[in-house]
Parts: structure tokens; C-alpha cells; sequence
């Protein structure tokens, strides 16, 4: 843990306004402020790591609005998620963990497949009798959850089934190395397709590597460093052999990981070129605009865009997403009040702490549903689980959609489903 | 503290709303004052006057301090409590009323100040204080502190708008003061008494304030100056030239490199200071301020004078001085601000005074504030693990209150005295005036239940 990082915080407050945490509960415990003096108290030796402690810690969200916030240049978030790392690399991985992020997550393979039991369970209609059944009701709550957070599934993941090589449409004007996200790939694999199709619609050549494994997200979460480290070695190797322009994301966390493999790996340098290439779909997209301009149908539909936390405070990116939406012709974009507020899901925070999770995003909905819009957008796989299931219950007149599906959408002219 | 104390206490306000666990009270020891740490007994979040009522029922019969809270971003230490009971009104957040035809705007203690903008502004109507910390600072807390902010030089502070106020005194005992009346003079006038009172006098439960129609327009601008002297003059300049601007903020160059570091809105970094100006009001006159503005500026030889193109561009500008005070610790960890405040005209002696003071004692002042107000804020950039710097920070700083005074001005504009300014206050309002003040904290709180040790 970096003190000085902690003793930067001068306790201004400022980052109280944007916190979520903080506007659920009004408790210093709660806030960004709150969470760097627990740290800096531990630290200092003026507080034990107990069970309150750490509760109080575990509540933090990770989405970095208090970094966007903090003048000081702190970033609270980051710094609860170091300390917990820090602990797990202390105490070590507990064997679920080890299964998952260092023989799952490395290998597509084995990860896809372990998922095909569900991708069975969902396609039968098998789902719907054990659901209707409380069946999952036997199982710790925290599967009835995840079943819950779960759309249906694309049949195969997307990584099997697209061509490796995407040609150009027209004039070709570079080459994209696509970074496809795990999640992205097993449950949206839809959107991703969208996201290649709108690349090549531009005159990008898109190479999909099949080899490419998990961005290592998962590992950083659970602490797991090294298991980080051997991924973005791996990831650095296969996109290095290609010779691509930019590599292109459409997964908020993969995006916001990526573009820090040169600071997980020590600054080394072909991490650093790494890095400097990768770009949101957005990012990309919205550097041309005019093109897309004229080649995009209208479609009637209100929108309103969600900032997911990966992409705004993370990764500072507000204005293209908006741009990019803008440029549909017949398309009308409401903001919603505190766009760029979490929407409750921060990786596995929608099952650790299910309570807080649910009021964030009660609120969310709620600027949501103040705005009236058809389509929520969005550009992070995570919010589109969470928003999924939160519009189901409480809007369900109203679709969340990954920004690409909906930009390919206009391109073909025909209306999403 | 009595546990049995304290269960009675949660018994009022609700487990969910008292805290009394190790962790969180070591997190209600600070507030945004630096240096300064104090440990409550237990901290409660009422949701309701009359708990507020029954709580200080309660400890006056048992001899219990009590402390109010807002959302804790005072500058002197007046919401940190040692031993005592902390009330933090937060949960009390309704706007109750807002009166359009009496151009009132009635609100719990605990609604946050750019909340009540936004409200207000929907309606075309303007609550104009806007401290620094607007997007958090609660009212209760700004009416405490008589906090002003970056339109102050045009509208006034929050004095200027307090029409009524609901409190609760130590005893118990609620009373009403003020109301939606313009004019009243029934007895002595006891609502100004109680702003600035920094929770030493009542708890406020609901605020009465005035509200005024909203400028139809306004421009803002920014003048670079080579060096500060010039910039200060421009300040009085503008103003003997009878232009009240709204806003007429001053950055030097350490602020001016931090908060560019920050907020990214194209402040130049290599001038000696800058002055962020905004005029408002009716289109016509704005235009003609705006004019007179620009020919004072390059008449005090501004190396260059932008005015901002868009509403948005205005926002940032204005957004990125509030985050002043707190780019500032990018450079060092510790940052100790003063509020030293003289009258209009003699901006330019004190800017030197700081600058003095800063190179007697070898330590790095980056000066920022409402120059419109005489109101600045010199910041001292320190490390609090290297004991002889502040040692040496310090000692600039009593150097610059005596030069504040001396030049007819305080000690503190906008702050308030609270713990941090205790031992400066007998020198500026002399044996008479601690006396006079400690008879009305008598007729308020003769025991001394609220907010002990604050102020004198
Ligand atoms: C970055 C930054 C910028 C700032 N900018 C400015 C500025 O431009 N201008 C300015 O004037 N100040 C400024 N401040 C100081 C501070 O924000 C103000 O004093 C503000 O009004 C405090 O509000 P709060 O809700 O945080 O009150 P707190 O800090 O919680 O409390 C302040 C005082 O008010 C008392 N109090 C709180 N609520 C009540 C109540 N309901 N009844 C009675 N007493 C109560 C407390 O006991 C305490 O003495 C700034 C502070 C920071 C950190
Ligand atoms: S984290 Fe930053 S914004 Fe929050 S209190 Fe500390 S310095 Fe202020
Ligand atoms: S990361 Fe989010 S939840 Fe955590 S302290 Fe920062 S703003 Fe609050």
C-alpha cells in the first residue's frame, strides 16, 4: 500500500457527492474519504484489519467515481482493491478461485466448455421448469442470482464460431486486432459480431485471434497478480505476432485492463506499445463519424446512454459513445441524471454484496425511467447483465443494448429485436 | 460514555442510525480541517426534529456534549467532537417548501447546496452562495459557517439570504426565528446572531432563505497577467471603476499548474496569475461590463484576455476554480490553508505580505480566492511527516494574519474560527469582544452542551 497515495487524501470531501456508497448510506464508513482513512488507519497502526474493518471496505464498489472526482489525484477505489489483492497474495488463492482464474480463465477452451452445461440447461427449456420450481432455491442463494443476472445464451461462443480473418468492405484502410471478452464472447457474442461487422463496414481489416485468453480482470479482482501477469503475457504474444493498427475492444473492463498491461508489467516496453493500441469500440468509431454518417438508417427509437464505469472513469471516455448515438438518424438521446453513476454490477459485487447492489441499482432505474427512453445503452458486459435483470423486474417495457448492436442495426436498417 | 447511555440514545434515533463501533468513530475524528483529530462517543443520524429534541433532552440532563454535523468540510475544525455526541443531519435532506410567490425556498438542514441550485433553477429562480463545496457542503453547515463562495463580490454570503430559522437549543427547547417577512424588527433581530454561530448556539432544524430571480445572461473571462501585483490592482481597478462583477476569483501560478494538472481546461501555465471574471445580468448590460472589463484588463497591461465561447466552456472554467484547494495537494501531501480576509483596496499589499511571509520561512505558498471579496486563501504546500516545515509554515502564517490585520482586515472571511483560529480571535476583536460573546453563548447554552471549546 502506497502511503503517500493515503496521506494525499486532504479529507476535502469532495468525492462524498459522486459516491455511491456514500449517497446510500450518508456514512463516513461508507465514502471514498472514509474508506483512504481506514487504510491510512491500518497502515498507521491505529486499526486491526476486523471483521467491521473489512466489511466496511468490501462495501466499495471499485467504479472510481471518486477518482474522476478527487483533485488530489487519489483514487480510493483503486486503493481498497490493492489492499484486498495484497491480502489474498498474503493468504493465497482458495481452491474455487485457483480452479477458475488459473485453469479456467487461461484456457477458452476449458472455460467455454465448462459453461456448456448451462448453455444445455438454458436451451432445453429446462430453465424455466427449475426456475418456476424454486429448484434453485436449494442451492446456496448466490446461484439463484447468478441465474437470474444470466440471458439466455448464444448457442456457441462467438470466439468458435467467427472467422479469424474479417475482411474489409470497400477501400481498406487498416488493420484491427479484436480483443474479445470472455463474457462478451460466451453471452453477448450478438453485440461483438456487431462490433466486427461495423469495423469491416469501415474498411477494417479485423483479425479475431482465436488464442487471445481472458484480459485477466477476473484475477486482479481476487488479487491474483501473477495469474494477471502470465495472461498479458500470453495476449502480448499472440497480438504481437500480428501487425495491427489498434486493438479494439468492446468490453469496458477488458478496455480499462488493457490499457494498463504496461503498468502490470513493470513498464516493460512491448507491454507499453501494447497498451498505447488498444482502444474502445467507441473510440475507434467515433473517429469516423462523417463515414458513418452516411451509411447509417434511421431508426425511431429514444435512447439514453449509461456511462459504464470501465469506460467513463476508467478510461475517461464520455463524448464519443454520445456522438456515436447522435449520428443515427431518427434516434433521439436522453440523458439521464448521474449518467455516469454505477449501476450496482463491479464484477462479482452484484453477488457479494447483493443488498447494496439492488438499492444502486434501484437508482439507476430510476433515472432511467425518469427519462422514458425505449433503449438503455451501454458498452460494458457487466452492466448489460445487471441492467438486464433490472429492467425485468422493475422496467420492462424498456431493452438495454450494447452501443454496436444498436449502431448495426441502423447500418442494415433493420430494427433490433 | 455510559453503553447504557448510548443505548438510550439509539433507542431514540434507531440502530441503524447510531454509531458507536471503534472503526466508524475513528472516521467522524477529522473533517476537512488539516492537523486536527478528535474522537466522538457515538454518533447518531437523526431523521427527524423532534429525535434532534429528545437527543438534546437528553444530554443537557446528563451533561453530554453535543456536536452538530453537516457533511463535514469545514476549514476549522468546528465539526469534531472529543468524547461527546455527534449529530450528523445528512438524513434530513427534503426541501420542504419553495415559495414562488414569496421567493422563499424552506429546506431541512441536511440538503446539499447544489441540490437547492438545481431545484431552484429549474423554476428560473437563483440561491446564489456557492462555496467551493457546494456539490457536498450541506445548509445546515453553510448557515453555520456563514459560508460565502464565488459570487459573493455581486450577491453577499449566506447572511445575506437567511430569512428564518428553526433551532433546537441545548435544553431542548426549539425556537423559531425570522420568517418569510421582509421586514421585521419585533426585539432584537436574532436570526443573523445565529448564522456564523458554527453549532455553538442551536442545531438547526429548517432554513428559510431568500430567493432572487435568475440573471438572464452572463459572460465569463479570463485575464492573464505577468505578474500578481498587476493582477491585484486590476481587482480594485475593476471595481473603483463601479463594474460589480459576480465572480472576480484570483489564481496564482502554483494553483493555476494544479488545478490545469486536474481539470484539463487550457489554463495557462506559464503567467504569474490569472483572474476568473463573470458579469451577469440583463444582455445589455452584461455586454457593456464585459467591454468595460476587457479594457480595464489590457489597460493593466493582461498579457491576454480570453472570454469563454460557450456555456460550457463558463461551467468548466468556474468548475475548475472551485477545485482549487484541493489540486493543490498534488504537489505535497499536506496542505494548510488560511482565509485571511482585508478590505477590496488592499489586495496588492497583501499579496505581497504572503509572499514575504512564504520566503522569510522558506516554504511554498500557492495563493488563490475571491480577490472580489478581499478574501484570499494562501495555501501552504507541506508534508506533515516534516515537523520543521510545518513548524516553519506556521510561523508565515501567524506573520500573515498580523499583516491582515494591520491592513484593516481578519483573520478569517469565510471559514469560520472554530478550533483551528481559537488563539487568534482575542487579538482581533479584543477583551471586549470575547466578553460580549461569551454573554450571548450564556444566554443561548449557559451549560455549555453545544459544540464545547469552539470559537473562544
Ligand atoms: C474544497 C473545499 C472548498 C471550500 N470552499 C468554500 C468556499 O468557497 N467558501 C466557504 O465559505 N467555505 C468553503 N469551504 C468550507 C466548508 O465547505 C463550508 O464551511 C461549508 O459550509 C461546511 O458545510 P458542511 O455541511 O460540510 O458542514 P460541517 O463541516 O459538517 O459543519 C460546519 C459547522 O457547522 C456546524 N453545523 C453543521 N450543521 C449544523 C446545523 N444543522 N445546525 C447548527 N450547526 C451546524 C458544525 O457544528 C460545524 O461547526 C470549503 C471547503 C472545502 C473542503
Ligand atoms: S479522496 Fe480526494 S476528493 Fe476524496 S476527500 Fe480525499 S482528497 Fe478529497
Ligand atoms: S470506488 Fe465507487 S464505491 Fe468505492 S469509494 Fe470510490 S466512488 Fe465509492
Amino acid at each position: 500500500m502506497d502511503e503517500l497515495s493515503l496521506i494525499t487524501c486532504m479529507r476535502c470531501g469532495t468525492c462524498l457527492a459522486t459516491c455511491p456508497t456514500y449517497r446510500e448510506t450518508y456514512l463516513e464508513s461508507g465514502s471514498p474519504r472514509g474508506r483512504v482513512a481506514l487504510l491510512r488507519k491500518v497502515l498507521e497502526g491505529e486499526l486491526e484489519q476486523s471483521e467491521r474493518l473489512l466489511g466496511f471496505l468490501a462495501l466499495c464498489l471499485d467504479c472510481q467515481a471518486c477518482a474522476t472526482a478527487c483533485p488530489s489525484g487519489v483514487n480510493a477505489g483503486s486503493l481498497v482493491a490493492e489492499f484486498f489483492g495484497e491480502r489474498t497474495a498474503a493468504q493465497g488463492l482458495g481452491g474455487m478461485e485457483r480452479l477458475i482464474l488459473r485453469h479456467l480463465l487461461p484456457h477458452p477452451d476449458r472455460l467455454e466448455a465448462a459453461t456448456t452445461p448451462l448453455r444445455l440447461y438454458q436451451r432445453v427449456g429446462l430453465q424455466r421448469l427449475v426456475r418456476r420450481m424454486g429448484f434453485l432455491k436449494l442451492f446456496p442463494p448466490i446461484i439463484e442470482r447468478m441465474d437470474g443476472l444470466l440471458p439466455s445464451l448464444p448457442s456457441r461462443p462467438l470466439r468458435q464460431t467467427i472467422d479469424e480473418v474479417t475482411p474489409p468492405q470497400g477501400t481498406e484502410r487498416g488493420t484491427v486486432g479484436f480483443f474479445l471478452g470472455c463474457v462478451m464472447s460466451l453471452v453477448f457474442a450478438e453485440a461483438s459480431r456487431a462490433s466486427i461487422q461495423l469495423l469491416s463496414a469501415l474498411g477494417y481489416r479485423v483479425i479475431t485471434p482465436r488464442e487471445q485468453v481472458c484480459c485477466g480482470a477476473p484475477n486482479m479482482l481476487a488479487g491474483d497478480l501473477e495469474g494477471l501477469r502470465g495472461e498479458a503475457r500470453r495476449n502480448l504474444s499472440v497480438f504481437g505476432q500480428l501487425q495491427v493498427d489498434y486493438i479494439v475492444t468492446d468490453c469496458g473492463g477488458c478496455g480499462a485492463e488493457l490499457k494498463r498491461y504496461g503498468h502490470h508489467l513493470d513498464h516493460l516496453p512491448e507491454a507499453e506499445a501494447f497498451s498505447a493500441k488498444v482502444r474502445d469500440i467507441s473510440q475507434l468509431l467515433a473517429q469516423h463519424t462523417d463515414e458513418l454518417g452516411t451509411m447509417l438508417q434511421p431508426l425511431p427509437v429514444t435512447v439514453t446512454w449509461h456511462d459504464a464505469c470501465h469506460i467513463a472513469h476508467c478510461q475517461g471516455i464520455r463524448r464519443e459513445p454520445r456522438e456515436l448515438l447522435r449520428l443515427i438518424p431518427g434516434l433521439e438521446l436522453r440523458e439521464m441524471a448521474d449518467a455516469d453513476a454505477c449501476c450496482g454490477s463491479g464484477g462479482d459485487y452484484n453477488l457479494r454484496q447483493p443488498e447494496m447492489a439492488d438499492r444502486v441499482l434501484a437508482r439507476k432505474l430510476e433515472s432511467i425511467a425518469t427519462t422514458g427512453a425505449d433503449v438503455v445503452v451501454t458498452g460494458n458486459p457487466g452492466c448489460l447483465l445487471q441492467l438486464r435483470q433490472g429492467l425485468a423486474k422493475g422496467l420492462p417495457q424498456t431493452r438495454v443494448q450494447h452501443l454496436t448492436e444498436l449502431l448495426a442495426a441502423s447500418l442494415t436498417g433493420q430494427p433490433p429485436g | 460514555m455510559e453503553p447504557t447511555f448510548i443505548d438510550t440514545l439509539r433507542g431514540i434515533v434507531g440502530p441503524d442510525h447510531t454509531l458507536s463501533d471503534r472503526e466508524s468513530l475513528a472516521l467522524y475524528g477529522y473533517d476537512s480541517t488539516p492537523e486536527l483529530e478528535a474522537r466522538p462517543a457515538v454518533v447518531l443520524l437523526p431523521g427527524h426534529r423532534d429525535e434532534i429534541i429528545r437527543v438534546m433532552e437528553l444530554c443537557h440532563g446528563a451533561g453530554v456534549s453535543v456536536t452538530p454535523r453537516g457533511s463535514g468540510t469545514n476549514l476549522s475544525g468546528g465539526s469534531l467532537s472529543a468524547g461527546g455526541v455527534v449529530i450528523q443531519t445528512s438524513r434530513m435532506n427534503r426541501i420542504l417548501e419553495l415559495d414562488e410567490e414569496n421567493l422563499t425556498a424552506t429546506v431541512e438542514p441536511g440538503v446539499i447546496t447544489s441540490t437547492l441550485h438545481r431545484e431552484v433553477e429549474r423554476r428560473g429562480l437563483f440561491y446564489p452562495p456557492d462555496p467551493g463545496s457546494m456539490n457536498i457542503s450541506t445548509l445546515g453547515g453553510n448557515v453555520a459557517e456563514n459560508s460565502g463562495g464565488l459570487r459573493g463580490l455581486k450577491y453577499g454570503v449566506t447572511a445575506d439570504y437567511v430569512m428564518g430559522l428553526e433551532t433546537v437549543l441545548a435544553d431542548g427547547s426549539l425556537l423559531t426565528t425570522g420568517g418569510k417577512a421582509v421586514k421585521d424588527v419585533a426585539g432584537y433581530t436574532t436570526t443573523p446572531l445565529l448564522v456564523s454561530s458554527e453549532g455553538t448556539l442551536g442545531l438547526f432544524t429548517a432554513i428559510t432563505v431568500k430567493l432572487i430571480p435568475k440573471p438572464r445572461t452572463k459572460a465569463t473571462m479570463l485575464a492573464h497577467f505577468t505578474t500578481m501585483e498587476e493582477a491585484a490592482l486590476t481587482v480594485s481597478a475593476i471595481i473603483a471603476a463601479k463594474v460589480i462583477p459576480a465572480t472576480l476569483e484570483f489564481l496564482d501560478q502554483v494553483t493555476i499548474r494544479c488545478v490545469e494538472a486536474y481539470a484539463h481546461v487550457g489554463l495557462p501555465l506559464d503567467v504569474a496569475a490569472v483572474l476568473l471574471i463573470e458579469v451577469d445580468g440583463h444582455p445589455a448590460v452584461v455586454a457593456e461590463e464585459a467591454a468595460a472589463v476587457e479594457a480595464i484588463c489590457r489597460g493593466h497591461r493582461a498579457s491576454l484576455f480570453q472570454t469563454a465561447a460557450t456555456p460550457e466552456e463558463a461551467l468548466n472554467l468556474a468548475t475548475a476554480r472551485r477545485t482549487a484547494l484541493s489540486a493543490l495537494a498534488r504537489v505535497k501531501p499536506t496542505t494548510i490553508l488560511e482565509d485571511a480576509t482585508v478590505p477590496r483596496s488592499c489586495i496588492a499589499p497583501m499579496l505581497q505580505a504572503i509572499q514575504d511571509a512564504a520566503d522569510r520561512h522558506r516554504v511554498t505558498i500557492g495563493t488563490f480566492g475571491h480577490a472580489g471579496d478581499g478574501n484570499l486563501h494562501p495555501t501552504c504546500l507541506t508534508d506533515e511527516r516534516d515537523q520543521d516545515e510545518i513548524r516553519r509554515a506556521h510561523a508565515a502564517f501567524t506573520e500573515i494574519f498580523e499583516a491582515a490585520i494591520a491592513l484593516g482586515g481578519t483573520i478569517t472571511g469565510e471559514h469560520g474560527v472554530g478550533l483551528a483560529k481559537k488563539k487568534y480571535l482575542p487579538r482581533l476583536v479584543g477583551e471586549t469582544g470575547i466578553r460580549i460573546m461569551r454573554g450571548i453563548k450564556a444566554a443561548f447554552d449557559p451549560q455549555g452542551t453545544l459544540n464545547p471549546g469552539k470559537i473562544f
